[in-house]
């Protein structure tokens, strides 16, 4: 008996075994080299040019083998929120920095690794006996937490070093528990779908650096590609959670399970309504979940790409994942890879004509 | 030095939170069986292990008790396929968002504990600090799949993998009070191969965190002559340096207070003093904070003195303590026990009436 192959792109261990590796990887804002090198790693077998340019991005080309190609882009940013040493104390202890926007209430008690040697670290917490009843329903705010390398560790650890959550992935049924899932999860859907590209299209992936602190990669790669259009792919959060005032939850944003997430508008960027549709046409036709994210704040890479040169149509797709910008993400397998599915049957079909059509 | 890490490391890796110690206990059974003449649970579930005097008539007896329940969280509430948790002993819940635990429902689930997302709130109490009323756990598992998984009490455990870091430094959650139970381990390695003059009894007490039930009911049981209690205490280091707080690496703290029979203290001074090793007086003017004030309490009163491991960060997912620190406690112990004679019980008299 011959197995069939699967109709579809299935999320098996040799993905989950890239996201781990990717979600452990540190790649805080402006220190991305770790993931490049392993994003290095994956692409090359399937990649005609591979460059980093002056900013960091990795910009791989896969050629298209037909005359007058699409020249199409996709961009997933490889940096995540962390933090940046700024100070020494006495005793291992060191003064840091978000980069990136944190909630401050995230970080007491959590565990990070500090610089390229990856040393352990705590983001001590006073001892709650030692607290005044008052001091309990403050905020500390950042100035005041110290990263605790222990006193014996001191000179491993210099001024400017960045630090990350020490998190280790996790995979629990379909539930995938990780930090920087945001946009992880989007570099490999990238280094996925570069794997299989049609050959009418000029494909350019870029993976870019900086996106958590203002979208300065993708401005420059965009540049650098002059694309025809651009898809982002990122992750977006889910608060699909109950309010505690027990009314509808009208501001979710996005929805766990349902599928990839379409952008029709955030405060950076307005989709081409041309790719909207056909992305929607194309989900609708192979019977691919979908959501449109909550129009409203937020943005991505494509807030920088769509306004570089005379202008890049562009749009984003997101995992959805709950807690971004937190030690730890939430997100779901069927998402993900929901998400690859949408993007490759796309590729398949998109072409000059889907830009050729009616704006709105 | 390094020998002991790999047992505290196991000892961190384990839940046993108040009322529910049986994991940690059995881990602490096996290292202390080939220590012990004999190794018993009370009632409540505290773990005695005896090592007999070398001698045919009644000797005294000295216990000594490190608890060895965690705090940690519980179940309160289930609630739209997310969990409502309380506290299992004192926990600031400003140091819980963002935090990966452990479910101990019907099978282990990892969850992570986070607060209800700014946009979803009234004006009003956006961006307050974290409270239990305003935390929860998120399993990602539906809610028909949590409800045939996880009850109401069933209890939460911080999910923090301990680590060793370079230099003689440990990390992890429940270093309170595993630290103390690998210093008394420590102890008993050391005196292994000597005879005693009086009956010792190593017990892991259960229910500190919440109650003393353990240490209340295993000093009635066993009416020692003498006890100590090895505990920890907090270490110099952020958010703590006032005279309640002692340096790291430089040797226990020994207590003087109320709790505390001051024969004892000046016994343990001196023994320090005499083996060279780094100490601090740790002032307990009122109440020691540990099981010591049940145990100077049971039956007629039992003099006892409180050794303590200073620690950072108690009573968090991760606090941090130096070997040296575990070592020198167990050295101190050890050397306070073979030192013990038939006319030991003299001095505290003579103190007393001094």
């Amino acid at each position: 008996m011959t197995l069939q192959p699967p109709k579809h792109f299935r999320i098996g261990k040799t993905q989950l075994t890239l996201l781990e590796e990717l979600t452990n990887a540190n790649g805080v804002s402006g220190n991305e080299k770790e993931v490049r090198e392993l994003v290095r790693k994956q692409v090359a077998p399937h990649a005609d040019e591979i460059n980093v340019d002056a900013m960091g991005n990795m910009l791989v080309i896969k050629h298209a083998k037909k005359n007058n190609p699409l020249k199409l882009m996709m961009a997933a940013h490889m940096d995540e929120v962390g933090l940046m040493i700024v100070d020494e104390d006495s005793d291992g202890l060191y003064s840091f920095v978000v980069v990136g926007g944190i909630d401050e209430r995230q970080l007491l008690s959590k565990t990070v690794n500090v610089g390229d040697d990856k040393i352990p670290g705590i983001i001590g917490s006073k001892p709650i006996h030692l607290a005044e009843s008052d001091e309990l329903h403050s905020i500390i705010p950042v100035q005041s937490m110290r990263i605790d390398i222990g006193p014996a560790n001191k000179s491993k650890v210099k001024v400017g070093d960045y630090a990350a959550f020490a998190t280790k992935f996790m995979h629990s049924g379909d539930s995938l528990f990780a930090k920087a899932l945001d946009d992880r999860l989007g570099v490999a859907a990238l280094i996925e779908i570069l794997k299989i590209v049609p050959d009418h299209i000029e494909f350019l992936a870029a993976f870019t650096v900086q996106e958590e602190i203002g979208l300065r990669g993708a401005r420059v790669a965009a540049y650098g590609f002059n694309p025809d259009l651009a898809i982002v792919i990122d992750s977006t959060p889910a608060f699909d959670l109950p309010r505690p005032d027990e009314n509808e939850n009208t501001q979710y944003n996005c929805r766990l399970d349902a599928g990839p997430a379409i952008y029709l508008s955030d405060a950076g960027t307005l989709s081409d309504p041309r790719l909207i549709r056909f992305l929607e046409k194309i989900a609708k036709e192979n019977k691919i979940p979908y959501q449109f994210r909550q129009p409203g704040g937020g943005g991505t890479d494509a807030g920088a790409i769509h306004k570089t040169r005379s202008g890049i149509p562009s749009v984003s797709v997101s995992v959805p994942g709950r807690y971004a910008h937190t030690p730890i993400m939430l997100a779901r397998v069927k998402d993900w890879e929901n998400t690859i599915i949408l993007l490759q049957k796309a590729l398949e079909t998109i072409s000059p004509a889907t830009l050729s059509a009616e704006r709105a | 030095m390094t020998e002991f890490v790999p047992f505290l490391l196991s000892l961190l890796s384990k839940p046993g939170l108040s009322g529910n110690e049986e994991p940690i206990s059995a881990l602490i059974a096996e290292k202390w069986r080939p220590l012990v003449d004999e190794l018993s649970t009370s009632r409540l579930g505290s773990l005695h292990g005896l090592r007999r005097a070398d001698a045919k008539d009644k000797r005294p007896s000295l216990m000594i008790a490190t608890h060895m329940d965690a705090i940690g969280l519980m179940v309160k509430k289930i609630e739209h396929g997310l969990l409502l948790i309380t506290h299992v002993g004192g926990i600031d819940p400003r140091i819980l968002p963002g935090q990966l635990v452990t479910v101990h429902g019907k099978r282990e689930i990892p969850g992570i504990v986070q607060l209800v997302p700014n946009r979803l709130l009234d004006d009003k109490f956006v961006g307050k600090s974290a409270e239990f009323k305003n935390l929860f756990i998120d399993t990602g598992l539906k809610e028909s799949e949590l409800l045939k998984q996880v009850q109401v009490g069933d209890l939460v455990s911080f999910a923090q993998t301990p680590f060793e870091m370079s230099g003689g430094y440990v990390a992890g959650h429940s270093l309170d009070n595993r630290a103390s139970v690998t210093a008394l381990t420590v102890c008993l390695e050391e005196i292994k191969n000597y005879n005693l003059n009086w009956n010792l009894i190593a017990v892991a007490t259960v229910q500190e965190e919440l109650t003393m039930a353990g240490a209340i009911t295993s000093a009635f049981d066993l009416r020692p002559d003498l006890a100590i209690t090895v505990d920890v205490t907090f270490a110099k280091g952020p958010g703590a340096n006032d005279y309640r707080s002692f340096p790291l690496g430089k040797g226990p703290s020994i207590g003087l207070g109320a709790n505390i029979h001051p024969a004892l203290v000046k016994k343990f001074t001196t023994m320090a003093d005499e083996l060279d090793m780094p100490y601090s007086i740790e002032t307990m003017p009122l109440s020691s904070g540990t099981d010591s004030m049940a145990i100077q309490i049971s039956a007629e009163g039992i003099p006892n003195e409180v050794i303590s491991v200073p620690i950072r960060y108690m009573h968090t997912s991760v606090e941090m303590v130096a070997m040296t620190d575990i070592l020198r406690t167990g050295r101190l112990l050890a050397r306070f026990i073979t030192e013990l004679n038939t006319e030991s019980l003299n001095f505290l008299h003579e103190e007393k009436n001094s």
